[in-house]
Order: structure tokens, then C-alpha cells, then sequence
């Protein structure tokens, strides 16, 4: 069977599927325990790991580039973004009239500064399925556009780095200013429903719980898939020796083109489900130490196993949640910290830890 | 190309862009039984010039040794042919039809040009039988190589590659734990995966023992006549096995041909004794 | 001379300047007491008989009540009739008597009362101030009252400085007046003289002048004056432009020079030695917090702080720099991206560690007087001060680092260790000494750009942050491994970011900017001046 095909050398990746099947399952039951029973699961904490899910499926991502193409993204946080306000601008329009000035069409930051009509972008955005292809398509074309100018004139290694945290520096940028007409700042926020459901309601916590988990899922799957077939090889084989995979005669550009738009449209999906679970989108999103960040959920977890950027992504996460919550001036030292530790002593991650010798 | 050009060529709507259609390439024509033609090549870095005003010709089904001094332009001229370097003026083409200034690497790798390094250049984290499926000869587009199977007839044939370079027994090896005389015999079964016209051999018996570099040159003149090889060598004994009395042997220097001819008539030409042996 | 006939000396010196002021003195005095009763009067035509009476008089206090009549901080005490200064009207504050300079406490507030102007006396004041100005024997002085004057050039002003123009004997002085008799003369002119004063205005970048041809412009009726003037505008209005435009230029170089300042130490570890280091920005701000803690240190010789600040922070960031290499960065040699990530993971500890030591909060480096100020060049062209030192100490900086790497045995083996490190081993240079001395030398001098940050902005945690994509761009975009490419791509940078500010705002700009380099580097990614050759190739 397919399934069986593309996951029987995975054993990380089977017991994640495992796990996130059982999540499906067991969340909302423990979401429906009454609140005194030991085993009640908040709701709040619900939302904390679907927001988790959301951000390893992004590791998932930069580990498609970075861990089988060596491609070492720090701009992969502006695909992510990107698909966060595709989604954003949906939950706007959804507010309609409910907004602080009422005004049925305009976003209250519209009306704020005295703009008389909708911007030609962001109509159609009051459908959902619009929305949904968008966030899909935008970070996608974005990434398809910036991979074909790089990969053909063969910018690669620490340029190629750069360049892609200034793509997203400057994004932050031109998001920050009002002009560009996403709220500038403040960015989107003040959220009501999704598809007619309150976004304070249980039942859809639990469904972008869901909804979360099946993308994360799906994804992993996706990425398994790619890089199991011959094209993953391929991956391998440009990651380790680019110019020999060229006299060969693979389409080297091609190949990064290809698996680079995939892993922005991946994170841009990432994207579209963190906004819903964490009530606003703005800017910072842009910031380069974010795209950075994921970097190292990678490096922690494990390059080029996908299951390891999983891994990474929910520790450093949970870690971090911890930290800033308790020992907020630590945080930064920890994280640092972890940087260069992981570089120096653990450049398997992890997962590597654990893994005997295994093919990647 | 200017960014001008690359936006129109972008905002074109008649057209799918230039890097996402296959190069297709003219069919191979050997009607003069020339496989490869360098006219007139010159190229220089920096003011030094690495080749200069090169002529080279190559039969098909030729075996040819190229010999010649440190610096005499030997890898410079493989880089020309198989892309990595434009020459500033010269010729250099595939058969009658094919222009190889054209193209980039993967094309002309495409049209039948394959090339093994001086130092052995394998995928280190992929298998032995991974590195020679790579190889394979066959559509290397993005999406034909996503669904791409191994069926039969292609497994018979990388059994046979793993036979012929000794590697049978240890197909599922990582190729970075091979010993470096493995690895150059990996990478001579990956040439021979691509099903190459002409074979671009550089220094191929660097780090073998005596009895590997017999096989080798066995191998190599066993390619010949069903392909071209050209073969760059720096040590002598193996190069007189591999002309032995009647092939042809050409001796570079500074970046042009020096000599031509067989074995005993190059090593006895006046010249060639000078460069080699200093004035 | 000994210490008491040089007071002899001066004690006579003094005597004879006291004589001839003793002898205006009782003069002055009743002129004083008479104008302060006229002053406190509530009819404006009093008022102004008592400032003609002090301008007529030449009374030597005149300057100083007709600057504070203007400014409103002229009071008279209700009780004593006397005129007092008051900065701040306000209980306990200070009132200072005028008669003798002595400062009073305010008691209560009534006590006090305001002395004001009409219209009227307001343009009465400003003219005696500029008659004032006129005769000081100060050149700039004289120079700032005949500009003052431009912009309101009536007959009476005409006719003051028609008289001031025939003494005067200053060629620069001459050549403003002129330019206001100009534009004095030029509504009621008759067609000669209004057709001279078009062509010496023409010359003129003053504002004034410029305003006043505008408006004869518009309301001659002589169709060729009308011509002319317009002709004269255009021409002024080119130049001005012209001055823009340097202006322009003077900016953008000077954002330029802290770009190379920013990116010149990253050209040493990134270019010399291919070393990523995303510490960089950090580098710089340890070099500004430096500055912060030495000017803390000697806070009453601002000036001197900075100059001692220069080598202080060479030597912080520096030794920083090498703990780095040592600790860290020479154990990932020949992996970048690694290098990468570890060294921003640096980056990250040092703004934390200097969140934790000196505040979140960003702190203000204090600007010596020498640094702060205007040369102006022309009425549309003045050039800031400190943006010249810092040109200035950039090529400073650049010159210096250039010496470094060309001329001393340090540079000989930086260069050989770059080029080829097997074989400059091979040669007996040490090249782990050589690599840690590089990546000293290039903190250093980041610290040293810190030095000269700290004169722009504030010094905060976010610093080096902020300017850590711009030093990579600039290295980049010069060219990895050059220098000079790295002083042209700088200046250039900036040059570039200011000319489209104008049009596109500062934000819209830099990213311009930025989408400009990505796509520059997709075209040449060896950067404008790349290093070329077989090496290079590979």
C-alpha cells in the first residue's frame, strides 16, 4: 500500500503518526471531562499544542530545504507570515459590522485612517475558499519567483542565507508601514468567527486542534513521500555534491525550485492555522530572529529527519513557554546557548542521539 | 542576460520560461566519424591565459590519452567541454549538430558527455546502489523523477555495473565509507550508468594498486569503439598500456597542442622531451 | 614680567576703558530712568517714545530690552517701578533686576506685570534691532541682521541699509545688502533699475530673494521685466537644486560611512577569512555600550571620553572577538552554515547579557561640543557637523585598516593564511595565531564603528541588530574580499537609500535598497568588484 511504502524505513515517522492519530482521538474526549477530573485538558492548553503543531509543521518545512537540499533558509518565518495573513485578512472580513466602527465592508484600521474602499488585494478575501487557495498561493508564488531568479544564477551556501533573511527583513519592513494597507503595527487582530464558528467557542479550539494535527499529518507525509522517491535522492545527492549532480545532468535549479515553493506553501499553510489559534497576526512574524529560530528546532531535533524537526520544534517550544513565563531573562541565554551547543556538539540533533546507524 | 531582458522574459506570456523547458537537444550526428570538434579555443583568467588557441578533434569510438605538464590546461579544457567554463573565443562542438557553447552542464551531460574528477566525487550519504540508480541514464525531469521506479531491465543492468566494479557485495554501503580506490571505481560505474558517448577520464588511477590500474585500463579500452574516451593521465606506464602502439596520444603545453601522434612518436618528438625534461 | 606689574598692567588697562564709559555713564543713567517710566506706561505711543529715546541715545542696554521686549520676557515690578527679566513667570522663580543684574525671587505673581507691544512697536523694535545690528563691528553679526532684514524690506529698511551699505566695507556683507536693496528697490523701480535688480537677485540663493522676484513675477505688468524675471527664477531655481543635490550627496555619504564603518570589520572576517559571524552587530554595540560606560566614567570631559573611547572599544570588542574564535568559531571552520548559526546564537547571549547588565532601555551617548553645529555654505546649503567627522573618521578608519593588511607582517600573513592556509603553514606562519588576530583585528574595528554609532543613535540592546543585514549587504554587494569594493558599496548604499528617500519615504527606501542587492546578487554574485582567477572559479 502506498502508506506502507513511503513509511516502512521510518520509525520516527510512525510513531508520530501514531501520536497524532491518538490526539485526534483522545483530545476532545479529555477536553470533555468535567474540569475537576485529573485527566481534564483545559482548552487553553489544547490551543498551546495545536500552536505547537502548527510550528513543527513549519520545522517540517525548513527541514525539506535545509536538512535534504542544504539550502540553509533564514526567510522561511515570511512564507510562514505570509499564509498567516492570507488567513488573517479571511478573519477581518469576517468581522464585518461587529468591528469597533461598524462599518460593514472597511476593517476598523481602514476606517481609522480614513481609507473609503476596499483595496483591490484584499477583495475576495471574504471567501473562504479563496482565502485558503491564497494562502497556498501567495507564499508559494513568492517563493517560486525568488527561487527561480537565486537557484538559476546559482547563488547558494551563506549568500543565499542572507539574501533570504533580508527577503524577510524586508518584508517586516513594508509590513510595518500603514500604506500597505495590513494594518501596519498593529497588524490583524480582534478576531470573531471562522466559517460562522466563534473562535471562543470550545468546539472550534478542538476542530483547529484537529485541523492542525491532520496538516501536520499530511504534511509529513507529503515530505516523506518526496523524499523517498528518486527526487529526495536527488535532493541528497545536491545537498552533498552539487556540481557533480549537474554533470549528471540533473536540473540542480529545478530541483530546489520545485521543493523550495513546496516548503513555502507547506509553511504558508503553517501559517494560516497559527493565526486562528493565537488571535493576531502582525509584523514581528517577519522578524529574521523568528525565521532563524526554526532553523534551530531543526538543528535541535535533527537535520534531515523530518520526525526529528518535529521533535525540536515541540521541545523548543515548550521550553520556551516555560521560560519566558518564569524566567524570562533566561530565555535568550538558553536559546543562545542552544545554538551554539547544538552546532558544536550535536550536529545530528537529538533524534541522533537516539538513532543508531541509519540511512537518512 | 540583463534583468531587463529577465522580466520580459518573465512578464511573456506566449512562452513557458527558459528554465523550466527541457533543453532539447539537436540529435547527435557522427556523418564525418568526429565525435567532438575544439577549434580555435581560447580562454583566459585574469590575463593569464589557461588555454590558448586549442584544436582538437576526437573519432568517435576513439580511445585518447592526453598527457602534459602541470598547468598545460587539462582540466580547463574538460571544464570547456562540459560547461563549467566559457571559452572568450573558439568552437566547440557535439558531433555535427551540437553546439556545446549553448548549453550548461546538465544539457550537455544530457547529450551524451559524461566526466569522472581528478579526486573521486561520489554522494557520500547515499549507497553504493543508490549513487549508480542516480546515474542512470534516463528523463531527469523534476516530476519523471519523483514517480521514477527501478524495473527490471534497469535492475539487471546495475547488477551488472555492481559486478563489473566489484562492488557487488556491498550495494547498500554507504559510498562515504568506501576506501578511496572504491570510490574511484564507484564513480566509473556511474559514468558507465549514464551510458555516455564520449567519457571524460580525469587522472582515473590516482590511489590504485597495480593490479587495479590493469583492470582500469582493461575497462577502458573495452569501452572503446561503443564510445569515445578521452583520458587525461599524469603517469606515463599507464598511458603507454592504454595507447599501446596504435592509438593516439596528444601531449598539451601551455594551453595548446604540443605534439600528436602515436606513443613512440611523441616520446621521441624534440619538443615534448624539452617540456618534459626542461631546457 | 612679574605677577604684580602684569596686575599693574592690567589694573591700568582697565582704568583707561572705565574713563570713557564714566564719562556717558550719568548720561545713560537718567536715558534709563527715563525710558523704564515711559516703558511702564499703559499708552503704546509712551512705550514708544522710550525705546526711540534709548535708540536715539545709543544707550548701551538698548540690544538687550529690545531682545527681551520681543520675546515677551521683559517685567515691571508694580512696586518699584523697575524693569526686570523674567524667564519662567512663575511663583519662587527669579526675576533679575536690569539695573543691576541681581536676581530676586518672585513673591507673588501680581507683583509683576508684562510689558507688550502693538504690531506697530513690534516692527518699530525689529527695525532698531536690525539699525543695531548694522553698526556692530561683529562681521557675522552684521551679516545675520542684513539677512534678518531680507524678509521685510520696507522703505524704512531701504533707507537704513542704503546708509549702512555706503560703510560698509566687508565684501560679503556688501553682497547681501545689495541683494536687499535689491529686493527693496524692486516693486516701485523703474524699468533700468528694476531690470539690474532682477539680475543681482538672479544671483541670490537667499529664500527672501527668491520670494520677492516670485511676487514681482506676478504683479508686473512689463511683459520683457516680466520675462526676466521669470528667467532668473529658473536659474535660481536650478541651482538651488544643484544644492539640493549636494546636499543629497553630503547625507547619503555620510549614512554611507557608517555602512562601511558597520560592514568594513565584517569585510575583514567575512571576506579576508570567509568566516560568517552574525555576532557582528553585537561586536558594534559592545563598542557603543563601551563609549556609554566611559563617558559614565569621566562624565565632565565628554570630548575627551569619546577619544579615549576609540582604542577602549577596539580593545572590549576585539578581545570579545577572539574569545569567540578561540571558543567557538575555530572548531567549525570549513562550515559556514554551522558558523552561521552558532555565532548568531553569540549574538543572541550578548544582547541578553547586556539587557541584564545595563537596562532594556536604550541610553543616550552625549555629543561633544566640537561635534555639534552647522558650516553653512550657502542659504540652501549648510552641512551638519558631526556628519563630517564621521566621513571623516570612516576614511579614517578605512586608510588605517588598508596600512594594516598592505604594509605590516600581520597583513603579509592574513593575506597568505586566506589564500592558500596549507601552504602558508607550510612556510612556518601560525596560521591559528593569524586566524584569531584576524577575526581581533575585524571586531575591533566593529567596536570602533560602535564608537562612532554612538554619536547617531541611541545605544541599546538592538544596536547591532539593526545593522547587521545592511554590513552583510554592503560586503556583499562590494564584493567578498576586497576592501575598496566594500568602501564604494557602502558609500554607495547610502548615497543611493537618500536620493530615493525624497520620493519614496525613508522605509520604502531601504527596502528598495534591499530588494535592489537581492536581486544584484542573483546577477553577480561575486559582488561589484569580485576577485577573480582560477581559485575563484571553483
Amino acid at each position: 500500500m502506498f502508506l506502507w511504502r513511503i513509511m516502512k524505513d521510518d520509525r520516527g515517522g510512525q510513531i508520530l503518526l501514531a501520536l497524532l492519530a491518538a490526539s485526534i482521538v483522545l483530545v476532545p474526549i479529555l477536553n470533555g471531562l468535567p474540569s475537576d477530573s485529573a485527566l481534564h485538558l483545559p482548552t487553553y492548553t489544547v490551543t498551546l499544542i495545536g500552536k505547537y503543531l502548527t510550528l513543527a509543521l513549519l520545522a517540517v518545512a525548513v527541514d525539506l530545504v535545509w536538512g535534504y537540499l542544504g539550502i540553509l533558509t533564514l526567510g522561511h518565518g515570511a512564507f510562514f507570515a505570509l499564509g498567516g495573513y492570507a488567513m488573517g485578512m479571511y478573519l477581518m472580513r469576517q468581522i464585518g459590522d461587529r468591528g469597533v466602527y461598524g462599518n460593514p465592508e472597511l476593517p476598523d484600521f481602514m476606517v481609522f485612517l480614513n481609507w473609503q474602499e476596499l483595496p483591490w488585494f484584499w477583495q475576495g478575501f471574504d471567501q473562504f475558499w479563496f482565502a485558503a487557495i491564497m494562502v497556498m498561493l501567495v507564499p508559494g508564488a513568492l517563493a517560486f519567483v525568488f527561487g527561480a531568479l537565486a537557484f538559476r544564477s546559482r547563488v547558494s551556501g551563506v549568500y543565499l542565507s542572507i539574501i533570504t533573511q533580508a527577503l524577510t527583513f524586508a518584508l517586516m519592513l513594508a509590513f510595518y508601514r500603514n500604506e500597505m494597507g495590513f494594518g501596519g503595527n498593529n497588524g490583524l487582530t480582534d478576531f470573531k468567527d471562522l466559517l460562522g464558528f466563534s473562535l471562543q467557542s470550545n468546539s472550534t479550539r478542538i476542530g483547529l486542534f484537529i485541523a492542525s494535527a491532520l496538516a501536520l499529518a499530511f504534511g509529513y507525509l507529503l515530505c516523506r513521500y518526496l523524499m523517498q522517491s528518486r527526487l529526495g535522492r536527488v535532493c541528497v545527492a545536491v545537498r552533498d555534491a552539487e556540481s557533480r549532480a549537474r554533470f549528471m545532468g540533473y536540473r540542480v535549479e529545478n530541483v530546489k525550485l520545485w521543493i523550495f515553493t513546496i516548503s513555502a506553501m507547506i509553511a504558508g499553510v503553517a501559517g494560516a492555522l497559527y493565526v486562528p489559534q493565537v488571535g493576531i497576526i502582525n509584523p514581528n512574524e517577519f522578524s529574521p530572529l523568528n525565521s532563524i529560530e526554526v532553523v534551530v528546532w531543526v538543528a535541535v531535533g535533527g537535520r534531515a529527519t523530518l520526525y526529528g524537526a518535529v521533535v525540536g520544534a515541540l521541545v523548543i517550544n515548550y521550553a520556551k513557554s516555560y521560560f519566558t513565563a518564569e524566567l524570562p531573562d533566561v530565555w535568550l541565554f538558553a536559546l543562545g546557548g542552544l545554538f551554539v551547543l547544538v552546532t558544536l556538539l550535536l550536529p545530528r540533533g537529538i533524534t541522533g542521539l537516539l538513532r543508531s546507524k541509519e540511512a537518512v | 542576460m540583463s534583468l531587463q531582458s529577465t522580466v520580459a522574459e518573465v512578464l511573456d506570456r506566449e512562452h513557458v520560461f527558459s528554465f523550466m523547458t527541457p533543453q532539447s537537444t539537436a540529435k547527435l550526428n557522427v556523418d564525418k566519424n568526429v565525435l567532438l570538434y575544439l577549434e580555435g579555443i581560447s580562454v583566459s583568467f585574469d590575463g593569464f591565459k589557461a588555454i590558448n588557441d586549442l584544436n582538437l578533434y576526437i573519432n568517435d569510438g576513439e580511445l585518447r590519452c592526453i598527457i602534459g605538464p602541470n598547468g598545460a590546461g587539462k582540466t580547463t579544457m574538460m571544464d570547456i567541454i562540459t560547461g563549467k567554463t566559457r571559452p572568450d573565443t573558439g568552437a566547440a562542438w557535439f558531433g555535427q549538430t551540437i553546439n556545446l557553447l549553448d548549453m550548461d552542464e546538465p544539457a550537455i551531460a544530457q547529450a551524451g558527455i559524461g566526466r569522472k574528477f581528478q579526486k573521486p566525487t561520489v554522494f557520500e550519504f547515499l549507497t553504493v546502489f543508490e549513487n549508480l540508480e542516480l546515474a542512470m541514464a534516463g528523463d531527469r525531469a523534476v516530476l519523471k523523477i519523483l514517480g521514477a521506479r527501478i524495473n527490471g531491465e534497469q535492475r539487471d543492468r546495475l547488477d551488472e555495473v555492481l559486478e563489473l566494479i566489484g562492488l557487488k557485495e556491498l550495494p547498500h554501503m554507504r559510498a562515504g565509507s568506501l576506501s578511496h580506490g572504491q570510490k574511484q571505481w564507484l564513480e566509473i560505474g556511474m559514468l558507465l550508468m549514464q551510458q555516455p558517448r564520449l567519457l571524460l577520464v580525469d587522472e582515473p588511477v590516482a590511489g590504485m594498486t597495480h593490479q587495479e590500474m590493469d583492470r582500469t585500463a582493461e575497462l577502458l579500452t573495452s569501452l572503446a569503439g561503443k564510445h569515445s574516451v578521452v583520458v587525461v593521465e599524469h603517469d606515463m606506464d599507464f598511458v603507454r598500456s592504454l595507447a599501446g602502439k596504435d592509438r593516439t596520444v596528444t601531449v598539451l603545453h601551455q594551453g595548446s597542442v604540443l605534439a600528436e601522434g602515436r606513443m613512440e612518436q611523441v616520446q621521441n618528438n624534440r619538443k615534448v622531451v624539452e617540456v618534459y625534461l626542461g631546457e | 614680567m612679574t605677577i604684580r606689574t602684569f596686575g599693574g598692567f592690567c589694573l591700568l588697562c582697565l582704568l583707561f576703558l572705565l574713563v570713557p564709559l564714566r564719562a556717558s555713564a550719568a548720561g545713560d543713567e537718567a536715558v534709563y530712568n527715563e525710558a523704564a517710566k515711559l516703558l511702564t506706561s499703559r499708552s503704546f505711543d509712551e512705550k514708544e517714545q522710550a525705546i526711540r529715546l534709548l535708540a536715539d541715545n545709543n544707550h548701551p542696554q538698548t540690544k538687550q530690552l529690545m531682545t527681551l521686549l520681543m520675546e515677551s520676557r521683559l517685567y515691571f515690578n508694580k512696586k518699584d517701578d523697575g524693569l526686570y527679566q523674567i524667564d519662567d513667570y512663575e511663583t519662587d522663580k527669579p526675576a533679575i533686576s536690569l539695573l543691576n543684574n541681581e536676581p530676586v525671587a518672585i513673591e507673588k505673581k501680581r507683583d509683576f506685570k508684562k510689558i507688550t507691544l502693538n504690531n506697530q512697536l513690534r516692527s518699530l523694535v525689529r527695525q532698531i534691532q536690525a539699525e543695531i545690528g548694522l553698526k556692530s563691528p561683529d562681521l557675522s553679526r552684521r551679516l545675520a541682521a542684513v539677512r534678518e532684514m531680507l524678509g521685510s524690506m520696507d522703505e524704512d529698511a531701504l533707507a537704513l541699509i542704503r546708509k549702512a551699505y555706503a560703510k560698509e566695507d566687508s565684501a560679503t556683507v556688501r553682497e547681501v545688502m545689495q541683494i536687499a536693496i535689491a529686493i527693496g528697490e524692486l516693486p516701485a523701480a523703474d524699468e533700468a533699475r528694476a531690470r539690474d535688480a532682477v539680475a543681482t537677485l538672479a544671483g541670490s540663493l537667499e529664500p527672501d530673494a527668491r520670494n520677492a522676484l516670485t511676487q514681482f513675477a506676478g504683479s508686473t505688468d512689463n511683459a520683457a521685466l516680466k520675462a526676466a524675471a521669470e528667467k532668473a527664477l529658473a536659474e535660481i531655481e536650478q541651482r538651488a537644486r544643484f544644492y539640493g543635490g549636494v546636499e543629497t550627496l553630503y547625507f547619503g555619504l555620510s549614512l554611507g560611512s557608517v555602512l562601511v564603518l558597520a560592514g568594513i570589520g565584517l569585510a575583514i572576517t567575512f571576506g579576508v577569512m570567509g568566516v560568517i559571524n552574525m555576532a557582528h552587530g553585537e561586536l558594534i554595540m559592545l563598542g557603543a555600550y563601551t563609549t556609554y560606560v566611559i563617558q559614565q566614567l569621566m562624565p565632565n570631559h565628554i570630548g575627551l571620553s569619546l577619544i579615549v573611547a576609540i582604542p577602549c572599544a577596539f580593545l572590549v570588542s576585539a578581545l570579545v572577538g577572539i574569545a569567540i574564535e578561540r571558543g567557538v568559531i575555530r572548531f567549525l571552520y570549513g562550515r559556514p552554515l554551522e558558523t552561521l548559526l552558532a555565532t548568531f546564537g553569540i549574538s543572541l547571549v550578548l544582547q541578553q547579557a547586556v539587557r541584564t547588565i545595563f537596562s532594556p532601555l536604550n541610553r543616550s551617548v552625549a555629543t561633544p561640543e566640537w561635534m555639534s553645529g552647522l558650516i553653512e555654505i550657502n542659504p540652501v546649503l549648510s552641512l551638519t557637523t558631526s556628519r563630517l567627522y564621521i566621513i571623516a573618521f570612516c576614511l579614517l578608519v578605512f586608510f588605517a585598516l588598508l596600512l594594516v593588511l598592505k604594509r605590516t607582517s600581520l597583513g603579509l600573513q592574513v593575506r597568505a593564511v586566506s589564500q592558500n592556509r596549507a601552504m602558508a603553514r607550510a612556510m612556518g606562519v601560525r596560521s591559528e595565531w593569524v586566524d584569531a588576530l584576524t577575526f581581533g583585528l575585524g571586531s575591533g574595528v566593529a567596536g570602533v564603528a560602535g564608537v562612532a554609532l554612538s554619536q547617531l543613535t541611541n545605544v541599546g540592546p538592538n544596536l547591532g541588530q539593526s545593522y547587521i543585514i545592511d554590513s552583510f549587504m554592503v560586503v556583499v554587494f562590494g564584493g567578498v574580499g576586497n576592501l575598496w569594493g566594500t568602501l564604494v558599496a557602502g558609500l554607495s548604499l547610502g548615497v543611493a537609500n537618500k536620493v530615493l528617500e525624497p520620493w519614496a519615504g525613508a522605509v520604502l527606501a531601504k527596502i528598495l535598497v534591499l530588494v535592489f542587492i537581492i536581486l544584484f546578487i542573483q546577477k553577480r554574485p561575486r559582488g561589484l568588484f569580485p576577485q577573480r582567477g582560477r581559485a575563484a572559479e571553483g
